[in-house]
């Protein structure tokens, strides 16, 4: 059964219909084509599938598409635009916090949302915010030094929200 | 030294960009119109004989295009070794662990695929299975495969010099038995694959795989098709550790099921089916006894050692002989024995894991070289410089050092962890520990018999002279391949990384065995800096018929030709290259001539420039059996310190920091190697406090998910220290050699000698739970007392 939902992802409007059963996970992936979100266990565990569901960080393979019928939602593909990549995504680039990438969306996406909320983490905090972001490749030390260089600390004193 | 412009630097990854925005795409990110989707049905069942299997009812299902079972699939047998090829597609007469695969559907949708499933009704008289090595190896055990009796998969025995007289010299001899747990690779993308063939009979199997020439092979055996009709890609991968470093049924279902049907078919594994499929470490037995004299010097080893297999072989006869291999370093060890023997039983197959082999035999010879140490009141760093071998050394297996960085790992962890203050003097609960590792720098030869090149590399500069481009078959999984050969063929040539492009992982674009055996840096990059070198020798020698300078005067550097003496009037090549680029933006305006016009006066003279790379090793290692695994071009080596705090109360344990140092050659990428060290230390970590593949009586895995199997996650990832240590690698491109695999060798030993220090007591079982500690502590209460 289809049910019509409207919802806001990365500021564009979207009006669809979507089975009731579909998880927002594979809405974005297989229906929208935003296969930017990834999915590495459907259970909720790894956090590949991380996108900040009005304001909060959602494992989106948990949430029924129907269920953000209405919501905002940014997703991996929202961050950069024209004129480049988000300074957080540089910073992924440049401290080479990235290896496979396939837990780095949801990663990035963590850390986004734990940046808006506080622009200056501590290093707990930082880990905390991405306890829910697993990553077999890392070893997480590139991915606290690019999300710590984004720290207002660390900006050279700017305390603008990234 | 030698002065390089790109490699040995800090270069951000060329896949980075598209990795950090979601762009990068994986293989279930693709998809095609009128796509179908596969699904498989496999036993619920560790041991029991198929009676009947009956489809009807699935066929019967609206959407559903094919169910298929051994009859469709046919009963070719295939593996990873030739030598014990021992899977069929599907199940024929028996299947022989909870999920063995028995039947698929292809249907419109994965939900439609998944119901007919359900429907396939298949009659199973249940045997007795066996679960356990020792089980498996009683008088009278179920058997699992007709072939093998007594359940023996393999065995190996060797002797390297005389272990029984070596005995007799020494002053100390030490024997320890030590467990570990069967493993799971636990990358976050799981196996997916997608196969479409096309009007003219192509097969393209777009798969996540490690080894897309190792897959493309085994579905053109499978098959029955030639080698040139299928084509393998694999598209960027999210980790595989050595698990994707095969082709999986998966795969070749999802070939028949397009072949058959003339669609592109798309299959994923879910999560439980990645834990079903399984192929990740072994559980290993180790009992290891080391013998030494009073001043410290090893010896002789004897070794045996005990590999719970599962139901098939998979690597598994490559994982028994590194297992007993790889001890022969990083010490001068002239006497060492080694019996090694991996059982089959009716659990999912173990395989080829990072630091194949020999994770769990360097944890129990490490904490040996500290019960050595500790027996003769020698530093355990004292100990292993005083051991260890020197570049030039063989081992007693003729295993030869080449480079060998090893003390100055030991020196820097030493420095780096201020270990000659902490060592000895911290408080209880409070313990550091050290350990070295050693590991190949590719296997020596390829997994089936062949004079093949190991890999395959084409460069070709772009006609407007502008980029070179590479075309590689190796396979980035994840470490950073695609970038390493980048910087390795700008080196070559002389030009900025920015003007190198680069694509990989496609069987179209040549031979490369893959990503696994810690291979390609040195391999592949071999291969790379030929097809390097070759197109820059063609620019220089049209330039130097052109300009009318011998050809040993020019060079490129930074994208720019250099001339050795004098500067030769190049107004004329600068007048025509502009000529040619009317209109064009890109006009050369610096004082030198740049490579750009080079490229394209070549290339108006001599049409195309292509160069081609390619890269064997040369013939290594012994005659006797068993000699090609463990051989390699070179040998990566690394020392480690870990520091913990181990809660006497609870057995918890903290991993407060860990010193890494690790010999990698000539390091190309900075970022990449730190990578892996880091990532290596966390997998490592994961291993000897909490991963553990868990199994019910009945052989079903009970933790098959990523809640209930741990890995390392941010809260438990200490701060490490990853130091460089760079060696020259004669026999490596630019002086390089591994770090992938190798850097996981001296984690788990030097957290087990760390836990040791704080707590007196050794653990010989793997891994380090709270529960397995405060057991071990005590057990050592309880015998002080009494
Ligand atoms: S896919 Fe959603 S948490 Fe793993
Ligand atoms: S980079 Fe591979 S899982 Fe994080």
């Amino acid at each position: 059964m289809k049910r019509i939902i409207n919802l806001t992802i990365n500021k564009i409007i979207y009006e669809h219909a979507v089975e009731v059963n579909t998880t927002l996970a594979d809405f974005l992936r297989y229906e929208l084509g935003l296969t930017g979100t990834k999915k590495g266990c459907d259970t909720g565990d790894c956090g590949a599938c991380t996108v900040i569901l009005d304001g909060d960080t959602v494992n989106s393979c948990l949430v029924l598409a129907v269920q953000a019928d209405g919501a905002v939602i940014e997703t991996i593909e929202g961050l950069s635009n024209e004129d480049g990549l988000h300074p957080l995504q540089q910073a992924f680039v440049e401290k080479g916090a990235i290896q496979c990438g396939f837990c780095s969306p949801g990663v990035i996406m963590s850390s986004k949302n734990l940046l808006d909320k506080n622009d200056n983490p501590s290093n707990q905090e930082i880990r905390e915010g991405l306890s829910g972001n697993l990553c077999r490749c890392t070893g997480y030390t590139k991915i606290f030094e690019a999300v710590s260089s984004q720290c207002s600390d660390n900006k050279g004193g700017s305390h603008g929200k990234i | 030294m030698e002065k390089f412009d790109v490699i040995r630097s800090y270069a951000p990854r060329l896949d980075a960009p598209d990795k950090a925005t979601g762009k990068a795409i994986f293989t279930d990110d693709i998809s095609r119109p009128g796509m179908l989707y596969g699904a498989m049905l496999q036993s619920p069942h560790a041991h029991a004989k198929i009676i009947s299997i009956d489809t009807s009812k699935a066929e019967r299902l609206e959407g559903v295009k094919a169910v298929i079972t051994s009859k469709e699939a046919g009963t070719i047998k295939y593996g990873v070794s030739p030598a014990r090829y021992d899977e069929t597609v599907f199940a024929t007469d028996k299947v022989r662990y909870v999920g063995d695969e028995i039947a698929a559907v292809a249907a419109t949708t994965l939900e439609i695929a998944l119901k007919a499933v359900d429907l396939i009704q298949v009659e199973y008289k249940v045997l007795p299975a066996v679960l356990t090595i020792e089980d498996a190896m009683k008088e009278g055990a179920p058997q699992l495969h007709e072939e093998f009796a007594g359940n023996l998969c393999a065995e190996v025995h060797q002797e390297f010099g005389n272990v029984e007289e070596g005995f007799k010299k020494c002053d100390i001899i030490k024997t320890t038995t030590m467990k570990s747990k069967r493993q799971d690779a636990a990358f976050i993308e799981m196996q997916a694959c997608l196969a479409e063939i096309d009007r003219r009979g192509t097969l393209t199997l777009t798969t996540s795989s490690q080894v897309p020439h190792y897959v493309q092979r085994t579905v053109a055996m499978v098959l029955g098709m030639d080698v040139g009709k299928i084509r393998v890609m694999k598209p960027y991968v999210g980790g595989g550790f050595g698990i994707k470093a095969a082709a999986n049924h998966q795969e070749l279902v999802c070939c028949i099921l397009a072949r058959m049907l003339n669609k592109p078919v798309k299959m994923n594994f879910t999560r439980e089916q990645v834990f079903k499929y399984a192929r990740a470490r072994h559980q290993f037995t180790h009992v290891i006894t080391t013998g030494a004299k009073k001043d410290g010097t090893l010896v002789a080893l004897k070794h045996e050692c005990y590999l719970d297999g599962g139901a098939y072989t998979s690597f598994g006869i490559a994982t028994v002989y590194y297992s007993g291999a790889l001890l022969s370093g990083p010490y001068k060890l002239p006497n060492m024995s080694y019996d090694g023997y991996r059982v089959y039983n009716n659990k999912p197959a173990c395989g080829a894991q990072r630091g194949h082999g020999a994770v769990i035999a360097r944890a129990a010879f490490e904490q040996q070289m500290d019960m050595i140490a500790e027996e003769i009141g020698m530093d355990p760093m004292e100990l292993r410089i005083k051991n260890m071998m020197n570049a030039g050394d063989t081992t007693c297996n003729d295993l030869n050092m080449s480079s060998f960085g090893m003390s100055e790992c030991i020196e820097a962890v030493r420095e780096g962890s201020d270990w000659d203050k902490k060592k000895g003097t911290l408080p209880k609960g409070k313990g550091i520990g050290m350990a070295c590792g050693f590991f190949v720098s590719g296997a020596g030869f390829p997994i089936y018999r062949s004079d093949t090149f190991h890999c395959t590399v084409i460069c070709k500069l772009t006609e407007d002279g502008g980029a070179a481009l590479v075309y590689t078959a190796s396979a980035e999984i994840g470490q950073g391949s695609d970038t390493a050969f980048a910087m390795i063929v700008a080196e070559a040539i002389g030009i900025p990384l920015e003007n190198v492009r680069l694509a990989s992982g496609d069987t179209d674009m040549g031979v490369d065995l893959g990503a696994y055996s810690s291979r390609q840096t040195l391999m592949t990059g071999h291969a790379a800096k030929e097809a390097g070198e070759h197109v820059r020798q063609q620019v220089l020698e049209v330039l130097a018929t052109q300009l009318n300078t011998p050809v040993e005067e020019l060079d490129i550097k930074k994208g720019f030709i250099e001339f050795k003496n004098k500067t030769p009037d190049f107004s004329a090549l600068r007048t025509r290259y502009i000529k040619e680029h009317r209109g064009w933006t890109d006009n050369p305006d610096s004082e030198k001539l740049t490579f750009k016009e080079a490229s394209r006066i070549a290339f108006l003279e001599k049409g195309s420039i292509v160069g081609t790379g390619k890269y064997r090793p040369h013939w290594l290692g012994g005659k006797f059996k068993g000699a090609a695994v463990g051989t390699s071009p070179a040998y990566g080596c690394s020392a480690q310190v870990a520091e913990v705090t181990v809660d006497i109360e609870t057995g918890q344990i903290t991993i407060d920091n860990i010193t890494d140092a690790h010999d990698c050659g000539k390091a190309i990428n900075m970022n990449s190697v730190e990578g892996q060290m880091q990532g290596s230390i966390s997998m490592g970590i994961g291993e000897a406090l909490h991963e553990e593949v868990i199994f019910n009586d009945k052989g079903e895995v009970l933790n098959n998910d990523l809640a209930e199997y741990k890995i390392v996650t941010s809260m438990d990832m200490p701060p490490v220290k990853a130091i460089v240590i760079e060696s020259d690698e004669p026999n490596g491109p630019f002086g390089a050699k591994e770090v992938g695999e190798g850097a996981i060798m001296p984690t788990i030993p030097a957290i087990l000698n760390a836990v040791y220090d704080a707590i007196g007591v050794r653990i010989s079982e793997l891994p380090l739970t709270p529960e397995r500690v405060y057991n071990a502590i005590q057990a050592y209460k309880e015998k002080k007392s009494a």
